[in-house]
């Protein structure tokens, strides 16, 4: 069984169909990359794989568990985490206050020992902090662990981002376009970093709009075009897919 | 280490109420005691709506109303003659497991009312289960909406207690016996507890800044920030937000309710102004000023505005005032008073002529 399963997801806004009928499955521990012109509905399919927006037919299941319908603190419990193409960090909090928020659901002093400072969440405290540090670390941004984010350059909001989602242990990782405003040197040391991130036996499902970081590290892609998946394939066949190039270039006239 | 740098604002804190209450002894001027004790039941107020806006990030313009909760509860229950009802089941039931007294009122007739400890809890309770069942539909509402929901709340509260008999209409209610704490030590507004009240004030207030600093520095309270940063991310990473919000406003809701309640005892009374629109917007002003994520400068700012505000140097300009703070504060200090740097302000404020002379030169 694979680990991630969507199956006929259906979602529109008003008229507009933003993912039509799609089905896919994700393998353990593989790259998958979903690719698409703008408005092809990438974005809309997380939301819905995620629980951020409820689909109006169609399932996902995750771990064998149906998910569709479930709160994505719920879906973000069982082990599936996520980054956003427009960075959502929580501004007014320093970048280690930010990926020790990631350490939420591995962790469980609630109002009461937290308001009484109750001495066994201290230890608690200690340990999400060092893992939140070592996160912070493996991004390279553990210098600025006492900056508030807003301070930050874009690239190291990234990676504080990223950091976050990796805090919280994943099963699997939604990248939702890791590479948007990055330039190619950062762009290559994210591929590396996801592929690093696979070979911990991380499950990784990005949209992506640089195509060759989407050709290097993929195992496979799925392509949508209008919200409807037309293609889903290895990397190299996906290149000589015809529909896909007319999709991207245009009819040749 | 943290620990340390957590509390010793804390005992500063302390010191400086002993010392207060030390000058005011030698100096014989222990008439402040009153307002500062006053102020500071209104400062537990202002920080449980601290922790609520500037931490949770969500708004509320009906905390009067669970402070007008508390107090009138208690002061209720803890005042009306149940005697003419005695006969009734409940006050069977309430008798038999202890929670009424028989007193004699101020002609000597007999009185039975509630324990004002039992009232107390009732009344606590009460606005804590308020807040959790308006809480659960309010708190989806976002910014201005919820901002009115809650507004809306408050106005509920205020014509209730202003029209209901029991709560005195108009009148509110008086004659609230005191609240024995501990066997001595008694909340009330008598003369010669004035010192001991004092005290018991602020050891409210330090209770709850303690309290609240452990919330704010612990895993809860990151998620609380994380929801304030940002809520839809903060889900995705696992919290559970709607309940988190719920929460924080129960708790905010019952910090003002335990604060009614003292202030009711302490008055001897509470009366409809207390439930008013504009108590709400002056707790909202103060932990605007104060500089919303800030727990200390909400309790200063709470102090010293209440303080003045009680003093009578606004006079009868009194919700004015706060009025036009809020409106100042939104516009030109949104961080809050005590986070602007002058000097950063006077720079700016001189640049803008720097250009528009080096311009005029320019063109000239």
């Amino acid at each position: 069984m694979a680990l991630l399963e969507v199956k006929n997801l259906d979602r529109h806004f008003g008229g507009l169909h933003a993912v039509n009928n799609v089905s896919f499955t994700v393998e353990q521990g593989m790259i998958k990359a979903v690719i698409g012109p703008n408005g092809a509905g990438k974005t809309t399919l997380f939301n819905l794989i995620a629980g951020n927006l409820p689909a109006n037919s169609g399932t996902v299941y995750f771990n064998s568990m149906k998910i569709t319908g479930r709160k994505p603190y719920q879906i973000a419990s069982l082990g599936l985490s996520r980054t956003y193409q427009n960075i959502k960090l929580f501004h007014g909090m320093t970048a280690l206050e930010n990926v020790m928020v990631g350490r939420h659901t591995r962790s469980r002093a609630g109002f009461l020992s937290g308001m009484l400072n109750l001495p066994w969440t201290w230890h608690e405290e200690r340990k999400i902090k060092a893992k939140a540090m070592e996160y912070l670390d493996l991004l390279g941004v553990a210098d600025s662990a006492d900056t508030e984010v807003s301070n930050l350059s874009f690239g190291q909001q990234r990676g504080v981002e990223f950091a976050r989602a990796l805090a919280t242990e994943p099963v699997l990782l939604l990248l939702d376009e890791p590479a948007a405003g990055l330039n190619i040197y950062e762009t290559a040391e994210i591929g590396r970093l996801i592929t690093r991130i696979r070979d911990s036996c991380i499950t990784v499902l990005l949209v992506e709009h640089d195509m060759s970081l989407v050709m290097d590290i993929s195992d496979e892609i799925v392509v949508l075009s209008f919200g409807e998946k037309i293609a889903e394939d290895i990397p190299q066949n996906i290149q000589q897919n015809e529909e896909v190039v007319r999709v991207y270039l245009g009819d040749e006239g | 280490m943290d620990l340390l740098k957590r509390y010793i604002p804390v005992l500063f804190l302390l010191t400086v109420v002993v010392a207060i209450q030390l000058v005011t002894h030698f100096t014989e001027t222990t008439y402040y005691l009153t307002q500062l004790t006053m102020s500071a039941y209104y400062s537990v107020v202002v920080i449980g709506l601290c922790v609520l806006m500037g931490y949770g990030g969500q708004i509320s313009l009906g905390h009067a109303g669970f402070f007008a909760i508390g107090g009138y509860l208690a002061g209720a229950l803890a005042t009306h003659n149940l005697l003419p009802i005695k006969d009734h089941a409940l006050v069977v039931f309430c008798n038999k497991i202890g929670l009424l007294v028989v007193g004699k009122n101020l002609y000597g007739s007999d009185l039975l009312t509630f324990e004002p400890w039992a009232a107390c809890i009732i009344a606590v309770l009460a606005a804590g289960l308020i807040a959790f069942a308006i809480g659960g539909p309010v708190l989806k509402l976002k910014g201005h909406y919820l901002a009115m929901a809650t507004l809306g709340f408050g106005i509920i509260i205020f014509r209730v207690v202003l029209a209901s008999a029991y709560f005195g209409e108009a009148d509110g209610i008086s004659e609230v016996p005191g609240f024995s704490l501990f066997p001595g030590i008694e909340v009330s507004g008598s003369f010669r507890a004035r010192t001991l009240n004092y005290y018991i004030a602020w050891g409210m207030v330090i209770c709850g800044v303690v309290l609240l600093l452990n919330l704010i520095h612990s895993r809860v309270g990151r998620a609380l920030r994380s929801i304030h940063g940002a809520e839809e991310a903060a889900n995705a990473m696992g919290v559970n937000t709607a309940r988190y919000k719920l929460y924080i406003f129960v708790l905010s809701a019952v910090f003002a309710a335990f604060a009614g309640v003292f202030m009711t005892h302490y008055n001897g009374g509470i009366g409809p102004s207390e439930a008013g629109v504009m108590k709400s917007v002056r707790y909202v002003a103060i932990v605007a000023v104060g500089g919303m994520a800030n727990l200390w400068g909400a309790l200063i700012m709470g102090i010293v505005l209440n303080f003045l505000s009680l003093r009578g140097v606004f006079g009868s300009y009194d919700d004015a005032v706060f009025g036009v703070i809020l409106i100042v504060i939104m516009l030109f200090a949104p961080e809050g008073i005590l986070k602007i740097n002058p000097w950063q302000k006077m720079k700016t404020f001189f640049a803008l002529f720097v250009k528009q002379d080096n311009k005029k030169a320019a063109e000239g």
